[in-house]
């Protein structure tokens, strides 16, 4: 076991953490831990866009891109923070550009804009060209800037290192952040990172679903590390479900292919969603257009032979625009389906797409252990936080600008706190829980197979907690959930080398995908209502007076040390925007 | 040489997500294996399975993994040809996993599968990128400008934009680099990737440093090595023009002009 002492511990290097890297190398000594190379992270598969009201090219202001966020979320957003996340996107967008981002120009060589799914002028009168893009590879672009601002800053970095344990002391009755486990892959060594201030920025956790535009690696590690230490959860109910991921693969396809004019049609090739949004149509907001896709199919208007599917149409639009601002995704098409996106529309159902919920934190990055009280010295930002600006249901491009506000924020808030801090005496022997699950997998010998009890969780979860829910399907998944994680026990892997051990990180990672996914389905449990992402067909309607509020899920362990679920809520910030019945 | 076999009746009733469908069929990956903790010496496997063709490569890796060989060791993340993570040889060339479909590679014969040249193998299809990401940094690739920041962005034509549009698509995976004959035989060549990426800020109208790039590359281990064998536009999975790139780069250090 190996000590290392730093003054800001990262872990986690996609957008967030190495927006928050940026910020906090130049003030403090800082070490991103990263299970990935830097440029693997997901942000990369981003495609569409990064909002911000710079009115390049129409009227605009972030006032009506607050209220947008608010209305996407379905009022569950708190809504001080949307403020921030709107008010400061245009310097996180000028951050970017200035770090030497290439976005698409408009023929003043501005930044160009295009228009998103629920972004609107005025309060929802009509689409507005709200989101900053660079072709359809807007994720990419900003990782890879962002990971070239890092070398250009000298962020140290310690590649393919997976944080296990986040480690907590007591002091005077508040629990304080003390440093991280981490294990090496290349050598199996474990080393323990001792410093003032962590952030988390690993991530979702969207791989317990079997159709989801998520990479295999994203298995909410950071949430799960927090969550066993006792923190709470906040809103895991709210899960994303993209509206056009390729069909039965779940890659996503970007919503401003629909920005781009593309239309989504049934098998009788009827424009669907013109039904369901009157005003907004294809650019309504994803749970809606993720609905009534699946509304379509119930009702038979499914294409293909199992009416399993409907197509996203490209075909009116010229070629040209598909080669100059779609071309990932029509290669995409052509890649994995066969299909020449110029001539034939595009099969795609709705992808598990991202988490809305996650560790709680304020404003600042600083992460709550309840309602209201922070955890000194530790931080959290993008997917695996929840601040919340995304509610019950985030707005297409939100997430690369949340990464890039909260991540800064977090970068900076750490490394100040560093500065006034001192270090947390680590507790005895700190590495002991991750030698023993370390070694407790290694040596088992039991029956149980990680990718058998995955595909299993995958399955349940796709079938049970998906787009549309019911207190019987939920039901189902708690207890499939239960009996996979009792399983889960039994479960041995094969490779017990240190070596580059993949075989034991799948393991570890299936452990925190079954931890999460009960936490979730539990927390939808109780939801007795339809708000955003979380759509219950026996409480169809958003309950405000009962349900106008964040769940907060804790770990709790029995004397036995068997472990349990405990549900509190938290109020929702509101400020100037009341609730309303939420229409496109 | 082992030869485990994947039952047929395990999978009858679990097709993978895509192609429920489409008849499987049988096909061999022979799969270069190095595993230092139990030997010095890099042995072929050969493994068979059942798989759909339209499946990618990647799924077969992965159906090796988690149905039969549970040590088999391979970088994957995003599954879609955007993280770079999985680039390897497949039949002789440098490939993306995730971006390749059996079907495109003649399954009728053994597939072979072998970690990519001229970086040291760690196990199985992993190497040690570092020496990769080194070259990469030594070029200097990020934004350098001079003066005072603007307050607003930065304006650039949309013809600016578009001059080095191709090379702002590199992912990083490697392939160019090591499909390149002359830094299998010199590692000391900055290769392929690390020369688009200088592309990338030499031809941006924002960058005031292109003159330094070009002096690095000016190097004896810099742009003059390229011999233009192509290997690495035929191998980018991104399609990018990586030798026009390096042409490009050539030229501008003779005129000067960029």
């Amino acid at each position: 076991m190996k000590i290392h002492k730093y003054d800001t511990v990262i872990v986690g290097a996609g957008g967030a953490g190495m927006r928050a890297a940026i910020e906090s190398t130049k003030r403090s000594r800082t070490a991103v831990l990263t299970k990935l190379y830097p440029t693997r992270s997901h942000t990369g598969a981003a495609q569409g866009g990064m909002a911000a009201a710079l009115a390049n090219v129409e009227e605009d202001n972030w006032e009506w891109h607050t209220f947008d966020t608010i209305k996407g979320g379905d009022y569950l957003v708190d809504q001080d923070a949307a403020e921030i996340l709107a008010k400061e996107a245009i310097d996180a967008v000028l951050d970017l550009e200035k770090m030497g981002l290439p976005f698409g120009r408009t023929p003043a060589g501005e930044i160009d804009q295009r228009r998103f799914g629920g972004h609107s002028r005025n309060h929802g009168e009509a689409p507005v060209r709200r989101a900053c893009y660079s072709g359809d590879r807007t994720g990419h672009m900003i990782l890879q800037t962002l990971y070239q601002n890092c070398i250009k800053e000298g962020v140290e970095f310690f590649n393919e290192f997976y944080v296990l344990d986040q480690l907590l002391v007591e002091e005077d009755g508040v629990k304080k952040s003390a440093g991280v486990v981490a294990y090496e892959l290349a050598t199996g060594e474990i080393h323990v990172f001792q410093s003032k201030s962590v952030i988390y920025a690993s991530g979702g956790t969207g791989k317990f679903f079997k159709v989801t535009s998520n990479a295999h690696t994203l298995t909410g590690d950071g949430q799960a590390a927090c969550y066993r230490r006792g923190l709470p959860l906040e809103d895991m109910e709210f899960f994303q479900f993209h509206p056009t991921g390729i069909w039965r693969m779940g890659i996503l396809l970007t919503e401003g292919a629909r920005g781009e004019g593309g239309i989504l049609r049934n098998k009788d090739g009827e424009r669907f969603m013109e039904k369901y949004a009157p005003v907004m149509k294809d650019l309504a907001s994803r749970d809606v257009v993720s609905r009534s896709i699946y509304t379509e199919i119930r009702e038979g208007r499914g294409c293909g032979p199992e009416g399993d599917h409907v197509y996203l149409d490209l075909t009116h639009l010229p070629p040209e625009q598909l080669d100059a601002k779609l071309p990932d995704i029509t290669e995409f098409a052509r890649t994995y389906l066969g299909i020449e996106p110029y001539t034939d529309p595009i099969p795609i159902q709705p992808t598990a797409h991202y988490a809305m919920g996650g560790i709680p934190t304020n404003v600042q990055g600083e992460v709550l252990s309840d309602n209201t009280t922070v955890v000194p010295g530790l931080y959290a930002a993008g997917e695996v936080a929840c601040v919340s600006v995304h509610g019950a249901n985030r707005l297409g491009t939100n997430s690369l600008l949340d990464i890039n506000v909260f991540g800064k924020r977090a970068g900076i808030a750490a490394a100040e706190y560093a500065h006034t801090a001192d270090y947390i005496e680590l507790p005895e022997n700190p590495a002991a829980q991750v030698q023993a699950q370390v070694e407790n997998l290694l040596s088992a010998t039991g029956t149980e197979r990680v990718a058998v009890i995955r595909k299993e969780l995958q399955e349940t979860m796709d079938a049970n907690v998906m787009v549309f829910r019911t207190e019987q399907t939920i039901k189902t998944a708690v207890e499939k959930i239960g009996e996979l994680r009792e399983r889960y026990r039994n479960v041995s892997v094969q490779d017990k080398g240190k070596r580059f051990n993949t075989d034991l990180l799948e393991a570890i990672e299936l452990g925190n995908l079954l931890d999460l996914a009960e936490v979730m389905a539990v927390s939808a449990l109780a939801r007795k209502e339809s708000r955003g992402g979380h759509y219950r067909e026996d409480y169809p309607n958003r309950d405000d007076v009962n349900f106008m509020r964040h769940t907060m899920a804790y770990r709790e362990v029995a004397d036995g040390g068997k472990d349990s679920i405990r549900l509190d809520y938290k109020p929702v910030v509101q400020t100037r925007y009341q609730p309303m019945e939420r229409k496109y | 040489m082992a030869t485990p076999t994947l039952d047929k009746a395990d999978t009858a009733g679990a097709p993978e997500p895509g192609f429920a469908d489409s008849p499987y069929i049988t096909v061999t990956f022979r799969i270069r294996r190095f595993n230092p903790e139990i030997s010095e010496e890099a042995t072929w496997e050969d493994f068979q399975l059942e798989i759909d063709p339209k499946e990618r490569v990647l799924d077969g890796l992965h159906k090796i993994k988690w149905e039969l060989d549970g040590s088999l060791t391979f970088r994957r993340s995003c599954a879609h040809g955007i993280c770079g993570s999985d680039a390897m040889r497949i039949n002789g060339k440098n490939r993306l996993a995730c971006k390749t479909l059996i079907k495109d590679i003649n399954p009728s014969k053994p597939i072979t599968i072998e970690a990519i040249k001229g970086l040291t193998v760690q196990k199985d299809l992993v190497v040690d990128m570092e020496p990769f990401f080194q070259a990469y940094r030594d070029v200097m690739p990020f934004l350098i400008t001079k003066g005072n920041e603007p307050t607003r962005e930065r304006l650039q034509s949309p013809e600016d934009r578009e001059r080095f549009d191709d090379t702002t698509k590199c992912i990083l995976c490697a392939a160019c680099t090591s499909s390149c004959p002359v830094f299998w035989n010199d590692g000391q060549y900055f290769g392929p990737a690390a020369i688009v990426n200088a592309h990338r800020f030499i031809f941006d109208s924002r960058d005031e440093a292109g003159e330094q790039r070009l002096e690095i590359l000016n190097d004896k281990d810099g742009v003059w090595r390229c011999r233009t064998t192509f290997n690495c536009t035929d191998a980018c999975p991104r399609g990018i023009e990586v030798t026009k790139a390096i042409q490009e780069v050539k030229r501008a250090l003779i005129t000067r002009r960029f």
